[in-house]
């Protein structure tokens, strides 16, 4: 019970140094889309071909976009604090409710491929180090290797022409077949199916990466003293392996799931792309080649966001893990 | 009659291509019930080994028993299937180690740990095998031992977790108990405290133990038998008082003739001129806290530390780990900084100089370091390691290499030394680059941070004498930590003794050894092993053959 106590006052002690933290990303993405050139109006009037410049210096006016940097950096923070992510011009809605309906496709990509990744590379791995040289290890040696070494949207491409194309096993891109109007257990088995070809695609690369992560952390605890003690008191290779060795060679594994969350956001903008997936990164790839800086600005604060949530998740994953790991 | 263990012409194999074609050669020991064995020998004499292979424990598949027999009771364990072995490991032979953290799974609770043992060899319910589990760790002597139950291994001291080994290794009341050094990675007073347990509990349960130790002082105090390993040979096997009074073979006599005596040497008139004088020196380490609150802890690492050095002295810091002496050391090298006190090397005070300040100064004290392994780059070759620091005082090239090939000559290794990298030399090898490295900027102080420790006792034997040598020849004062009373009686003109980072005591080494002030150093005295047998006239009570 004193646990617990502990890891409630810790979460909330986290979660109040999250608030500074999310605050300067926000004030430093704010400057750093500045650098770039040209705004949302010149885009504007670049696309409706005509545009005199009274009419963009109306616009601006409009959009708030003529007043000194620092004001509008004042005017952005004080709506983010009252959790008004502004408008979206291009699209014509507010930036909130886009953001969040792209980031729920997101979030479930992100998600499956976590566990995908995580949870077979691991799997991988420790069958790897059991039959460390035998024709498993080699096999897996090589598939990591592989899909290690191939891009991203190679393998997306192929997958569509083998598994969607050729063989007709999956759809092709989107995330539901909206044509069906699916409800209920229908509709969530439409999406699982949309996911499986994304999910795989992106997944890939970090299953590789945690597949030789884990078959080296448990060949390297292999090696340690406990096991051999383990062994002196007469228990079981099998115990050995699954209680003693693992949950040891799990901690540096979920460290760099962790790490790497942040980057899979990143990623995902290319197996968005491939398979037309309605996804933040889609959104940003679109918000940024329209300038437009308050959607774009959203979409970073919602990714700070996320990292810093899964951050705090891992940690407290990794205090139960490792009791060394003191929450304070 | 059987006897509860024999082995017989015993030979451990090696990887082909090694530097020897077995580990262990035709080992011939024996155990009986209600006895101690003391198996002694240094580095690679296979001592280890043989204790894993009765065990059936070597690192299979390049290690194994390549010959011989490991009677059990008249059952040869060298032939038993593996489900046997398993079936004999933890209940009727087990076995502890030198490093009881890393012998413990560090993610699981010392009951979960001990629990695993009944579990796998006997059918009882969860709650017998808890108050079982409990009475273990009572019979150990753990402080609380409720609370050890639910305790991960890094909550409990190193004398806790070695107690929470033993118990472990006990539980089903085994026949054999297997000890690898299982107090070399503790303090003397901890140490002396585990042995005393390890008899007592051997005793009470009539088991019979086998103790692998590099050290004769244990010996002298737990053994019933011996038995002496070198390069892979039994070379000597008998009571402990007719090995430790009558050696036969040469190795036992050299062995027995290294361990340093606890009788201080002559003490040595002490010059006027004081080279160094620390003043009332304060270190403290904060750690915790932080921008939003949470517990600050303070480690007292140093607490007005007062003591002075003067020419061509050595004065020895001693201590249990923890004790601070070797912040002392490093903050007088100004590898730390200390907050507080004066460090007076001659009229200039070190302690608050910066980078630059302290760069003329630098190059007059000097530190060896206790691991010789991890002290040198391993990818720096030997001469440009103790050539390097000539040069960054502005000698030239030439001049540097002239002398680092000298300060070889003078550590007793050859000049080819020059161009070769650590990892091709031993233990003891090292050490003395380590030393030629600290010589190379002509220092007045060497300070050497536990520069024996690490070494095997007829190595540390020659890098004592060589610190000696070397401390008249350049007429050098010394700062010499350890934990090692024997080793500083030897050494030591003056000893000063920390305890929690306060100096509790400090004096010339024979005053201090034949009449300690502080309860503490008395308690140190005490603790080392082997007192009885190697006291009278300072060497081991040897009778003249």
């Amino acid at each position: 019970m004193e646990g617990s106590k502990r890891r409630a006052r810790y979460v909330l002690k986290r979660l109040i140094q999250a608030v500074p933290i999310v605050l300067a990303i926000v004030v430093l993405n704010f400057f750093l889309l500045q650098l770039a050139e040209g705004d949302a109006v010149d885009v504007l009037a670049g696309e409706a071909g005509s545009a005199t410049p009274e009419y963009m210096a109306e616009l601006r006016e409009k959009f708030g976009l003529d007043k000194p940097l620092i004001v509008q950096l004042g005017v952005y923070l004080k709506n983010v604090v009252t959790l008004d992510l502004g408008y979206s011009f291009r699209h014509d809605m507010p930036v909130s409710q886009l953001v969040f309906d792209r980031f729920i496709p997101t979030l479930l990509l992100m998600t499956s491929t976590i566990f995908l990744a995580v949870g077979l590379g691991i799997v991988l791995g420790l069958v790897a180090a059991s039959g460390l040289n035998t024709w498993r290890d080699t096999a897996i040696s090589i598939f990591a290797l592989i899909t290690y070494a191939t891009p991203l949207f190679w393998v997306g491409l192929m997958l569509i022409v083998v598994f969607s194309l050729n063989l007709g096993w999956f759809p092709t891109s989107g995330m539901e077949d909206f044509a069906m109007f699916y409800e209920g257990w229908d509709r969530v088995v439409d999406i699982a199916h949309h996911l499986v070809l994304p999910t795989i695609t992106l997944s890939l690369f970090y299953l590789a990466l945690y597949t030789r992560l884990m078959r080296a952390s448990m060949l390297e605890q292999a090696g340690q003293d406990y096991v051999t003690t383990a062994r002196a008191k007469g228990l079981t290779e099998r115990r050995i392996v699954f209680v003693h060795v693992l949950r040891n060679a799990l901690l540096p594994v979920v460290t760099m799931a962790g790490v790497q969350v942040g980057a899979l956001i990143g990623g995902s903008v290319i197996v968005e792309s491939v398979f037309a997936w309605p996804g933040l990164g889609m959104l940003a790839f679109e918000a940024l080649f329209a300038r437009d800086l308050n959607l774009l600005l959203g979409i970073f604060l919602l990714s700070a966001v996320l990292v810093v949530a899964v951050n705090l998740v891992v940690d407290i994953i990794y205090s139960t893990l490792d009791p060394r790991i003191e929450m304070a | 009659m059987t006897r509860l263990l024999d082995i017989k012409d015993l030979h451990v194999g090696l990887p082909a291509g090694g530097q020897r074609q077995y580990a262990v050669e035709s080992a011939n020991l024996h155990l009986d019930a209600n006895e101690i064995l003391c198996v002694v020998g240094e580095s690679g004499s296979g001592k280890s080994l043989t204790a894993r292979a009765i065990m059936g424990l070597l690192p299979k598949p390049h290690v194994h028993i390549a010959k011989g027999q490991v009677n059990f009771q008249g059952e040869d364990l060298a032939a038993a299937s593996e489900a046997r072995l398993r079936q004999i490991r933890g209940s009727e032979i087990s076995m502890i180690f030198q490093e009881p953290m890393t012998a413990l799974n560090p993610v699981m609770t010392i009951g979960g740990q001990i629990d695993e043992v009944f579990r796998f060899h006997e059918k009882m319910p969860g709650h017998e095998r808890r108050s079982r589990a409990l009475k273990l760790l009572q019979d150990v002597q753990l402080p609380d031992p409720e609370q050890a139950l639910g305790a991960y291994p890094h909550q409990l001291s190193g004398g806790q977790r070695q107690r929470a080994m033993i118990a472990m290794a006990l539980a089903l009341d085994p026949k054999i108990l297997i000890a690898d050094e299982p107090t070399t990675a503790l303090d003397v007073t901890t140490q002396a405290q585990v042995l005393r347990l390890i008899k007592q509990m051997q005793e009470t349960h009539g088991t019979g133990v086998v103790f692998i130790t590099h050290d004769f002082g244990v010996v002298a105090d737990i053994a019933d038998r011996v038995a002496v390993m070198q390069n892979g040979l039994v070379v000597e096997t008998g009571p402990t008082e007719e090995v430790l009074r009558r050696p036969s073979h040469p190795y036992t006599q050299a062995l027995m003739a290294a361990v340093p005596s606890l009788i201080p040497r002559a003490a040595r008139p002490r010059a006027e001129e004081k080279v160094l004088r620390v003043n009332a020196l304060t270190k403290t380490y904060r750690g915790g806290g932080g921008l939003f609150g949470g517990k600050v802890r303070v480690v007292h690492a140093a607490k007005e530390v007062t003591l002075d050095l003067t020419r061509g002295e050595t004065l020895g810091i001693v201590g249990e780990s923890g004790s601070g002496k070797s912040t002392v050391a490093r903050c007088i090298v100004r590898l730390n900084d200390a907050e507080a006190g004066e460090i007076l090397l001659g009229d200039t005070d070190l302690r608050p100089l910066g980078r630059a300040a302290m760069r003329p100064h630098r190059a007059k004290i000097q530190m060896v370091f206790q691991d010789p392994f991890a002290s040198l780059n391993p990818r720096s070759k030997v001469g440009r390691i103790i050539a390097q620091g000539p040069e960054m005082y502005g000698a030239s090239r030439s001049e540097a290499r002239e002398k680092a090939l000298e300060l070889l000559r003078i550590v007793g290794l050859d000049g080819r030394a020059y161009d070769r990298f650590p990892h091709e030399f031993s233990g003891g090898q090292r050490q003395r680059i380590g030393i030629a490295r600290a010589l190379a900027l002509e220092p007045e102080i060497l300070v050497a941070d536990e520069p024996v420790s690490a070494l095997d006792v007829s190595i540390q034997a020659q890098i004592l004498d060589l610190l000696d040598e070397i401390r008249d020849r350049m007429n050098l004062s010394m700062i010499f930590i350890t934990h090692d009373l024997r080793v500083a009686a030897q050494v030591c003109d003056r000893i000063a003794v920390m305890q929690s980072g306060e100096m509790v005591e400090i004096g010339p080494t024979a005053e201090l050894f034949a009449n300690p002030q502080h309860p503490y150093t008395t308690e140190l005295l005490a603790a080392v092993p082997g007192k009885g047998w190697f006291s009278a006239d300072g060497k081991a009570l040897t009778e003249a053959s």
